[in-house]
Formats: C-alpha cells, sequence, structure tokens
C-alpha cells in the first residue's frame, strides 16, 4: 500500500477535513500562518549538513517506514554523538502544546527508528516565535496516535468524500477557511429561497 | 483569503509587455508606456496584436495569474492553463451529474432562478428612478418574470427551463430601453441581435458579456471546475457552457447595470459609436477603454453575499459561485446556491 505522507497525519489529527482538502481536494491556500511557516521552512531546508558540539544536523532528510507504511521529510534531524538520531520539528507560531505537532514528530521517530535500527526515546518541537524548544516523549499513547491517524488518513484517501467541517476555534487559524465554509450553512438558510416570488423587498 | 486584484486588460495594437523584476512593463514602439506591480494584477486580458515575453507569461502562469488572448473584435482564442490545474475527482463528479438528467435539471432550474430574480431586481430598482410611464411598464414586466419563476419548479426538463428563461429573457429586453433615459432615440433596442451587432446597444451588450464571460471562465479554471460542462447551456464543441452558466446571474447585475449607468450618466454617448454601411455597429476604443475603466471600479463594490452572507466583491462573485457549485457537484452540499442580488 503506498505510504501515508507525514504532512498528512499532521493535517489529519487538526482537522480531518482540513486534510481531505488538502490531500483529497487539492485546495491550496495561503494565509499569513502558512506564508510566515513557507519561510522558516524555506530557511530549514536550506543548509544540508552541519556539526556543533558533536551534534550533526541533516537537513530536508527524506523519511520511510515500511512496516507502518509513512513517509516524508523530516525538517531537521539531528545525530547525537553515539549516532543515534532525533527529529525536530519546526513551527513558526509560539509554543503552544497542540497534539497534531506532536504525532507528525512522532511518525518522524517511527521512521527513524527503521531507517536507523535504534530506539528513539524523544524529539524536539522548535518554535520560532519564541525561540524555544521543547521535548517530545514518544509514549506508547503516542505512538498509537501516529499509527490510529495513518489509519484515518488511508481511510479518507480511498472515501475520497469530505468530512463534515469542525466549525470551532481550530477555523480561525484555518488557511482553508474560505474554500471549507464550515459556518455556512449546508442547506439554504432562512429567507434565502431562489424561486421567491414577493416584488419588492418588504 | 483571496484578494480582488486588477484584471490588466491591454487593447492598443502593438503593444509590448515584458517582466521587470516584480512588474509588468508595457512598451509601445519601443517606448515604455507603464510599470505594473505583478502584486496588483490578477490576471492579464489582451486583445488582437499583443505581445508578452515568455518571461512573463511564465511567472503569470506561476502565481496562478491567467492570461486570456482574444481577438481585435473581443472572441475568445486562449488561455493559459497554470500548474494548478484543478481536481479530477471535481471533474468526475461535474461529468457525472451533466449525465444526470434529474441532477442537471434541478442545477439548471437555480441558475434560471438566479438569472430571473436579478432581472427582477434590475428592473424594480430602474422602476423607482423612472419617470412617466415607465415605472408602470417596468413593473408590469417584473411580473411577468415573477410568472416565469413561479414556473421554474415545475418544469421536468431542462428545455422546459430554457423556454421559461426564454419567455422571460423576451419580458425583459421588451422593456430594456426604457431603463435608459439619455439618447434614447440612439440608444434604441428591437431585438438582441450578436455578431454583427446591430445597433449600439448590442454592440455594448457583447462587449460586455465577453468580458464578463472571460471572467467566469477563469473562475471555473481556478476552482478545477471544467468550463465546456454546463447544465443550463447546451454542449456545444468549443463553448464554455459552465462559464455561461455562472454568468447568466450577473448579466442584469453587473453587464447590463454597468451600461445603462455609463448611458444614464452620458459617458457613453452617440460619439461613442461607428456606424457601418449596411447598418453594423462597432463601439471606438476610446468608449472601450471607458467601459473596462467602470467595470473594474464596480468589481470592486462590495455586496453581501446572501448564502455565505460575508461582504464580497462584485468582481469574486464569479469565484464564489463557481466554488459553491463545485460544494454541491461533490456532495458536499445539497443544492446549489444561486447568486441572488439584493
Amino acid at each position: 500500500m503506498e505510504e501515508v505522507m507525514l504532512s498528512a497525519l499532521q493535517h489529519f489529527v487538526f482537522c480531518p477535513r482540513q486534510c481531505a482538502l488538502i490531500h483529497v481536494e487539492q485546495v491550496w491556500a495561503e494565509n499569513e500562518f502558512t506564508a510566515r511557516g513557507q519561510q522558516h521552512h524555506d530557511r530549514a531546508h536550506g543548509g544540508g549538513t552541519e556539526e556543533r558540539g558533536g551534534v550533526r544536523t541533516l537537513r530536508a532528510l527524506p523519511l520511510v517506514s515500511r512496516q507502518h507504511g509513512l513517509a516524508g521529510v523530516g525538517d531537521v534531524v539531528e545525530l547525537l554523538p553515539d549516532g543515534s538520531p532525533r527529529p525536530v520539528e519546526y513551527k513558526s507560531g509560539r509554543a503552544r502544546p497542540r497534539l497534531a505537532d506532536e504525532v507528525q514528530l512522532c511518525a518522524q521517530a517511527l521512521c527513524l527508528e527503521e531507517m536507523f535500527g535504534v530506539s528513539i526515546p524523544e524529539g524536539f518541537i522548535y518554535h520560532a516565535a519564541s525561540h524555544k524548544r521543547r521535548v517530545v516523549a514518544f509514549t506508547p499513547a503516542l505512538r498509537q496516535a501516529v499509527l490510529d491517524a495513518r489509519d484515518g488518513v488511508r481511510d479518507l484517501l480511498r472515501r475520497q468524500t469530505l468530512p463534515p467541517p469542525a466549525a470551532d476555534d481550530r477555523c480561525l487559524h484555518c488557511s482553508l477557511l474560505e474554500s471549507c465554509e464550515p459556518f455556512a450553512a449546508r442547506e439554504f438558510p432562512r429567507g434565502f429561497d431562489p424561486f421567491s416570488t414577493t416584488l419588492e423587498d418588504p | 483569503m483571496r484578494q480582488l486584484l486588477n484584471t490588466l486588460y491591454i487593447q492598443t495594437q502593438g503593444t509590448y509587455l515584458h517582466l521587470d523584476t516584480d512588474n509588468i512593463r508595457v512598451e509601445v514602439e519601443r517606448e515604455r508606456k507603464a510599470m505594473i506591480p505583478l502584486h496588483h494584477v490578477e490576471s492579464v486580458v489582451v486583445f488582437g496584436n499583443v505581445l508578452l515575453s515568455p518571461f512573463l507569461i511564465h511567472r503569470l502562469a506561476r502565481e496562478h495569474k491567467p492570461v486570456t488572448w482574444l481577438t481585435e473584435h473581443g472572441r475568445f482564442m486562449a488561455r493559459t492553463e497554470t500548474p494548478v490545474s484543478g481536481n479530477v475527482l471535481l471533474r468526475v463528479a461535474q461529468h457525472g451529474c451533466a449525465c444526470d438528467r434529474a441532477r442537471t435539471l434541478a442545477v439548471a432550474r437555480f441558475i434560471a432562478a438566479g438569472k430571473l430574480q436579478n432581472q427582477k431586481t434590475t428592473l424594480l430598482r430602474s422602476a423607482r428612478e423612472a419617470l412617466g410611464n415607465d415605472p408602470e411598464l417596468l413593473r408590469q414586466a417584473a411580473r411577468d418574470i415573477n410568472g416565469q419563476i413561479g414556473c421554474l419548479p415545475l418544469a421536468e426538463t431542462v428545455d422546459e427551463v430554457r423556454g421559461i428563461e426564454g419567455t422571460a429573457a423576451r419580458a425583459y429586453w421588451e422593456v430594456f430601453p426604457l431603463m435608459l433615459r439619455a439618447n434614447r432615440d440612439f440608444f434604441w433596442l428591437t431585438e438582441r441581435t450578436r455578431r454583427p451587432a446591430r445597433d449600439a446597444i448590442n454592440a455594448t451588450l457583447n462587449f460586455v458579456y465577453t468580458v464578463l464571460a472571460n471572467d467566469c471562465a477563469s473562475a471555473c479554471q481556478a476552482v478545477g471546475l471544467d468550463p465546456q460542462v454546463g447544465f443550463l447551456h447546451a454542449l456545444r464543441p468549443g463553448r464554455s457552457s459552465l462559464a455561461l452558466d455562472l454568468m447568466e446571474e450577473l448579466r442584469a447585475v453587473v453587464a447590463d447595470r454597468a451600461i445603462i449607468t455609463l448611458i444614464n450618466r452620458q459617458q457613453l454617448t452617440p460619439r461613442d459609436f461607428v456606424l457601418h454601411e449596411g447598418n453594423t455597429v462597432t463601439i471606438k476604443d476610446e468608449a472601450r477603454k471607458l467601459i473596462l475603466a467602470h467595470l473594474t471600479e464596480r468589481r470592486k463594490e462590495e455586496v453581501t453575499h446572501p448564502l455565505t452572507a460575508r461582504k464580497t466583491p462584485l468582481g469574486l462573485v464569479p469565484h464564489v459561485q463557481a466554488r459553491l457549485l463545485a460544494q454541491h457537484l461533490r456532495g458536499d452540499r445539497a443544492h446549489y446556491p444561486p447568486y441572488l442580488h439584493r
């Protein structure tokens, strides 16, 4: 079976409909969040490798896990002096623990474990706005969340239809707000009648 | 958010457009006429013998800004297809709907309803400003159109819908000249004639409809719909039936209204037209420029969309409608909601 994209996992955990819009409907829209994210990405993906204090930094490393059916590209992977890899995910926003980001990071770790034949206990999320890096432990529950999200994405791609909108606070930060229209009535709203035969506005 | 930017129209024959850093440089006979920042431009439409450098075409394509080539007289020739070519699933759903009689009928009914409602609104609005007997005649036409709207839910085939639309159109065009208050004896319309136009009103209508149809086709393309597969308009090789469908709801409120305004303000007068031997009429270049400038201003006017309840520039309404139609075709929305102008 085709590997599930790591980025799709993050979209799926954030909002299944957003995931379907991007990966099924191929809708993409920029907003200030995605534009800023892109800038940070370009920077993160710019260089190849560098070494500092015995830690080698690999950028834009292709990742794959045959066992779990996952693939993508890691923003930054750090190799510790003992050769053990740690994934680092760059986020443009402030430090805000979000399951979606942690699932994406943990999915990278699952790939790295298979590729390097090691076990990885933790990784890091770097928040560019606050220049803070926080540790994320890859607990059994988080690992299971990755596999559940993977199954969810597969199901979505097989069905090829849009799940209903979230219509909550998430939508305010979503660049696809306009294509998704979470708050617009799916049926005609009250007073909207194309077959109305009133002659003038009341 | 999608932003409404300007469409750059180039009509001067022999113009050459280059990419100059982040600008479009406009040259006529090797002389620089204008520099237009790319981030102000949403699309480029050129009439006749106008050249674009390959680098400019590439840059516009990369930014998903379509280029449309029309003949000098405004007939559609070509449009760039940019790397975002739409979602194949949406096209399959669109074709599936077009092959399904009941679903096609439902969409066609709503499109026709939108058109008739907006014709009615236009007539009633003009009736408020008209003099003498005219208000009553305009209101009567609106009542006639109302009668046809009442027939729409009963139509059982798309042909019947087209028949209803045709009956309404006769009522509408019959009183159209009553909405004009200046140079009435010159701007008289006896019947709608397509190419070649036999009178000034028809020449102006044909020109403005061409511009609007292009906006609608671009909107289809941007959303990923196939502009050729329509529902109210019959499929015909080479015809952008879906773009024409989307345009139906906007003809009266965008195009007709613009022409009425220009004539009533006497910005468009008999001097702007050339009458040829054998009763055909063309619009002078300067007047075409004036019409395009007016349409550009009008595109910026904000309306409250009755379905999304959002303030939307009139120029983006074709995009909103194309997206609503796409949602209906993909099963995300039970019915296609036409644009009803307030």
